[in-house]
């Protein structure tokens, strides 16, 4: 099962404006790993989520998913492949109701018009929004947003899945709903996030970036418990470890 | 500001009401359509003094109104929100067209007032089915079914992202002018150096956002078409709607019924 793994050499990216975003990150992703991304404000994390999906190309260096590099050629299947939910989920439910938002992906990759009816389904029952469907998205909730924008991903039936600051603005009952919800997902995972006690719930490794770089890489409890590290990175201890 | 919010809230009112199930609604949105698009042409092309020959098809919104179960009043609220602009392009013509061209009883009526009156009836009567339409069909049907008729694929799309977006714009520019607000104290006006800042703000937090829903819609598998799942299945009743309204207007507009109707009426008198 070669073609859940994400690895990255090198990367580098610099803004048009000349400010650089990404100074040479590498890492290897394997199949059903889940990884935090975690780092100050302006590390490079959503710079970093983008290249993976191929919404950025990099300046230097590459992108693989699975068997294939990410080029021009690869880009749908690679985009079938990897879903991206956004930081913000009114930029990515655009379409009139939740229903259609759902079926905008699987319509996209050709699928006949009776399966994306069950996979739309099967989407919003897995988030637990089915009752949302003919909805349109201004009228709901920042936690039903959330789900319903897990849920237009979802429809895709992507094997790795990127996510941008998941739980912000999310109240923590949703938060909390929310963690659960990932924990059952079998997908490769990767999570730019603030929400360092998020990382230790669903995230077994953690890659640390600072000004571009990567800055550590490995077993999240390690990382969470080197108090200098996380100091130098503008993080703190996540509050369950805070008492130790 | 509160005003801003409620009639942002009354926006989706009106689509909202497509959700319900009526002879009206039940009509295929194409069909709802076109006989709009008739009847909106009919309308726009009578004579500039005419008046007592548009005044059947108020027919058509009332018959709309009552089996689609639309409520009038909203309708008329939303009319009068919309009147100023109707109102400022006749408003002068009055004064500028001063020849008597009717008498009732003894005070004369000049051409002005006969146009303007004209522009109101035609402004209300267009507007008001045009809100019927949304309300009895939804504003994606109505999209869809500009699709559907071969209505280029960049207006079409531009309409639902339009209508889409339209709240998250205006909640933007609120919280920007309610920070805005809490900072400059009451102040009576907006200075123009900070109105235009605010404006500016705006433009690039769009182009910001465009950029990020762009991205969105890339990330899964956009090609330049909105693929939207719904089913038209127009029956022999939907070419009925079209062809008896369209006979209508089409006769209303030819033959001036209140003035036949007025003269028989006239005749029938010993």
């Amino acid at each position: 099962m070669s073609h859940h793994i994400i690895e990255i050499k090198d990367l580098k990216y610099t803004y048009p404006d000349g400010t650089p975003a990404l100074a040479g990150i590498s890492f290897r992703i394997t199949h059903g790993e889940s990884v935090g991304v975690v780092g100050a404000n302006g590390a490079g994390k959503s710079t970093l989520l983008m290249h993976i999906n191929g919404c950025m190309s990099p300046s230097e260096g590459s992108v693989r998913i699975g068997d294939y590099p990410l080029t021009k050629k690869t880009l749908p299947s690679v985009r079938g492949r990897v879903g991206m939910i956004f930081q913000d989920p009114d930029d990515q439910l655009f379409m009139p109701t939740v229903y259609d938002d759902v079926a905008f992906g699987p319509l996209n990759q050709g699928f006949p018009r009776d399966e994306v009816e069950s996979l739309v389904v099967y989407a919003l029952e897995t988030v637990g929004a089915a009752h949302l469907k003919h909805r349109p998205p201004y009228k709901l909730s920042g936690g039903e947003k959330r789900a319903v924008a897990i849920a237009t991903v979802l429809s895709m039936s992507p094997d790795i899945l990127l996510m941008d600051e998941p739980s912000s603005g999310l109240d923590p009952k949703a938060r909390r709903q929310l963690i659960a919800l990932l924990k059952s997902f079998e997908h490769t995972k990767i999570i730019a996030t603030h929400d360092l006690d998020l990382v230790l719930d669903l995230c077994e490794r953690t890659i640390v970036l600072n000004q571009g770089w990567v800055a550590a890489d490995g077993r999240t409890i390690e990382i969470f418990s080197n108090a200098q590290l996380l100091e130098e990175n503008h993080l703190e201890k996540p509050l369950r470890l805070q008492g130790f | 500001m509160a005003r801003i919010e409620s009639a942002l809230l009354s926006l989706g009112s009106l689509n909202e009401l497509a959700a319900q199930d009526t002879a009206i609604h039940r009509r295929d949105p194409r069909a709802k359509l076109v006989t709009t698009a008739v009847f909106i042409i009919t309308v726009v092309s009578f004579n500039k003094y005419d008046l007592s020959g548009l005044l059947p098809f108020i027919l058509y919104p009332i018959v709309l109104t009552s089996l689609g179960n639309v409520p009038s009043g909203e309708i008329f609220r939303k009319i009068l929100i919309a009147s100023p602009f109707a109102i400022f392009i006749g408003i002068f013509n009055p004064l500028l067209d001063r020849q008597i061209l009717m008498h009732i009883g003894p005070i004369g009526i000049s051409g002005g007032w006969l146009s303007f009156a004209s522009i109101l009836l035609r402004f209300a009567l267009t507007v008001s089915v045009a809100l019927i339409l949304i309300a009895t069909t939804g504003f994606e049907a109505v999209c869809l079914s500009l699709e559907r008729m071969k209505v280029p694929r960049v207006f079409v799309t531009q309409l639902l992202f339009m209508y889409r977006y339209l709240f998250v714009l205006i909640e933007e520019a609120l919280r920007m002018v309610r920070a805005f607000s809490l900072r400059s104290f009451n102040a009576k006006r907006v200075d123009i150096g900070v109105f235009g800042s605010l404006v500016g703000q705006l433009l690039l937090r769009t182009m910001h956002r465009a950029q990020r829903i762009h991205a969105a819609m890339l990330s899964r598998g956009f090609d330049g078409r909105i693929p939207l799942l719904r089913s038209f299945k127009a029956d022999i009743w939907d070419a009925a709607f079209i062809l008896f309204w369209s006979a209508f207007f089409v006769l209303a507009r030819m033959y001036n019924i209140p003035h036949y109707l007025g003269t028989l009426f006239l005749a029938a008198l010993p």
